[in-house]
């Protein structure tokens, strides 16, 4: 079953055609990969999915509502949640404090909101944060933290919000190769125990041939091949956009 | 630490409510004071707490100011008759009707203000940093304005309230606690507020809105709240001033933007933006500072305020509680160990590798 469908969505910037009738389906519950050379479109895809700009054409529906006219804040309170490819977290603030402001306001009244954190709150962020390997730091502040590590904790923060589906924009780039296998353990877990559909741009081949079920490729904002990662890896139209030929 | 804690609440309270009796002839300074502690601590709501930085709370004040005289006058006598005789003594209040005329004048205010803050936030929110400074200051001006051309409040010549019904010390008292009393619920409020969920999704607005609104945070309903609340205290406060003053006109006392619109503000960055205590001890610098240079330099003082702003600007923007956050970090109960993060980044990469 499908949760988010892509129908020739079309979006340029002046003369730039960043992407032109592309068509994407992501499978509920299952982990999905987009790849594509730089330029390719890929980031544009995500912001046009989670509202960041008006689209020129098509369709963009989650669960079978129509999202494309909708704005950043009413998407993400329908559980569709973006990471950052530069890592967005709140620098000032030490790590638990980044974890309790992800919780997921869209199911709090006013009301609500006007309590304090519960002990179980902390709990599960404490927990969160032992799941992406930070609780040792967690009373630092967030900006003292390594690239690397602030990803993890964007990560954790996404988790924290309880989304239904999670958009990971390159979550392996500027990690050291070492917290890479961790990174992938604990992405596939995520979706294996929380359930969590995932939707990844990644520029590391080895790591996305290794998590997702179904793989496009993008290239001059264009849908160049699909399937699964053996198709795409042996696809000779997706060897030539990395290595250059046209 | 909590004794500690409560020990300083208790003198500050017994100073608060012995100060009018200790020193009778400053109770006009000190009710200032605590005007002055009022608004920075509204402002630093938005301000300091959320990232917008108004520079309309102003409107809040004056607004406050007219819909106070407005209700405490209207609900005896009709407002354009009473406001077109100028004040011609034929009309008297008593004690019981400037009672009720204050208590529903300042509460009035205060809703009123609240209401009006949902308004114009729906409009100006969607402005960001200098943009949202310079709109709000926009709509402060505007109203002075048009007020000062309205003559059923007065127009440009202003109102004139009931005066106090005992004698003038006694007035004065009041008119003093009336101020305390605001001050000390506004503290236990924030005190409170800023814990909550609903105080870090404020934060997380100041730090990265953008973030905040990809994570589902409602952003704008946080914003038009946390405004509201920040004018409901302001309106009161300024009718509690109309009172105060009792004849007051809209440019200088009401919507005076040069003056008490940008004190709040140089209150706060003097203070340290984004603490609960730094409007206030903001407040009572720049309050001591001012009566100071007013009594000893004048001609001279607002030189030497200007130079304050410029120097407090330039040279010591997070204000007193952000230097000490900065040079004291335990003091303030926060980890700032770069020696201790090194070596469990070691153990966490070593961790990782024994994966």
């Amino acid at each position: 079953m499908s949760i988010i469908d892509v129908s020739n969505v079309s979006k340029s910037y002046g003369g730039v055609k960043a992407n032109s009738d592309v068509s994407i389906t992501v499978e509920k519950g299952g982990i999905t990969g987009l790849i594509g050379p730089n330029g390719s479109g890929k980031t544009t895809l995500f912001n046009s999915i989670v509202g960041y700009h008006p689209i020129d054409s098509g369709s963009i529906k989650y669960e079978g509502q129509e999202i494309s006219h909708m704005q950043v804040p009413e998407i993400a309170r329908l559980g569709l949640l973006r990471t950052f490819q530069q890592t967005r977290i709140y620098g000032a603030m030490d790590c638990v404090e980044n974890m309790l402001i992800s919780l997921p306001h869209r199911k709090m009244s006013l009301w609500d909101t006007l309590r304090s954190n519960t002990a179980e709150d902390r709990e599960r962020a404490g927990h969160l944060l032992e799941f992406v390997g930070l609780y040792e730091k967690r009373h630092l502040r967030s900006g003292s933290l390594s690239f690397g590590q602030q990803k993890l904790l964007e990560f954790a923060m996404a988790l924290m919000n309880e989304p239904t589906v999670l958009l990971l924009d390159e979550p392996t780039a500027g990690i050291n190769p070492t917290l890479i296998n961790g990174l992938i353990d604990r992405l596939k877990r995520a979706n294996s125990e929380f359930g969590i559909t995932l939707f990844i741009i990644e520029h590391n081949m080895r790591v996305i041939m290794n998590m997702a079920d179904t793989i496009y490729c993008l290239a001059h904002g264009e849908l160049l091949a699909s399937g699964s990662s053996d198709d795409v890896q042996n696809d000779q139209r997706v060897i030539d956009a990395y290595l250059g030929a046209h | 630490m909590s004794i500690n804690k409560t020990g300083l609440y208790v003198a500050i309270l017994a100073f608060t409510v012995a100060a009018p009796f200790v020193f009778p002839n400053y109770g006009v300074q000190l009710g200032t004071l605590w005007l002055m502690i009022i608004v920075a601590m509204t402002w630093d709501m938005t301000g300091g707490q959320m990232g917008y930085n108004s520079l309309g709370n102003i409107f809040f004040y004056g607004t406050g100011m007219y819909v106070a005289a407005v209700i405490a006058i209207g609900l005896v006598y009709d407002v354009g008759e009473y406001t077109g005789a100028a004040g011609g003594g034929r009309y008297e209040f008593t004690d019981a009707q400037y009672f009720t005329g204050f208590i529903l004048g300042t509460l009035g205010a205060g809703v009123f203000c609240a209401i009006t803050a949902f308004i114009i936030g729906y409009v100006t929110f969607g402005l960001r940093g200098p943009y949202f400074a310079i709109g709000t200051l926009g709509v402060a001006i505007a109203a002075g304005e048009l007020v000062s051309n309205w003559d059923w409040v007065g127009g440009g010549q202003g109102i004139t309230l009931p005066v106090y019904p005992g004698n003038l010390d006694e007035g004065k008292v009041f008119i003093y606690f009336a101020f305390a009393i605001t001050g000390v619920l506004l503290f236990i409020f924030l005190n409170w507020l800023y814990k909550t969920r609903f105080g870090a999704a404020i934060n997380a607005i100041r730090d990265d809105e953008e973030k905040a609104e990809a994570m589902g945070i409602h952003t704008m309903r946080y914003k038009l709240v946390t405004w509201a609340m920040s004018a409901f205290f302001v309106g009161i406060v300024g009718g509690i001033s109309a009172f105060q003053l009792i004849s007051f006109e809209p440019l200088e006392s009401a919507y005076q933007t040069i003056n008490l619109g940008i004190f709040m503000v140089v209150c706060v960055l003097l203070g340290g933006k984004g603490t609960l205590w730094g409007p206030i001890i903001g407040a009572i610098m720049f309050q001591v500072f001012k009566e100071v240079t007013w009594n000893y330099f004048l001609g001279w003082q607002w030189v030497a305020l200007g130079a304050l702003i410029v120097v407090t600007v330039v040279y010591f923007q997070d204000g007193l509680m952000g230097w000490l956050r900065v040079t004291k970090p335990e003091w303030f109960g926060l980890t700032i160990d770069e020696k201790g993060n090194e070596q469990s980044q070691k153990a966490a990469s070593s961790g990782e590798a024994a994966q």
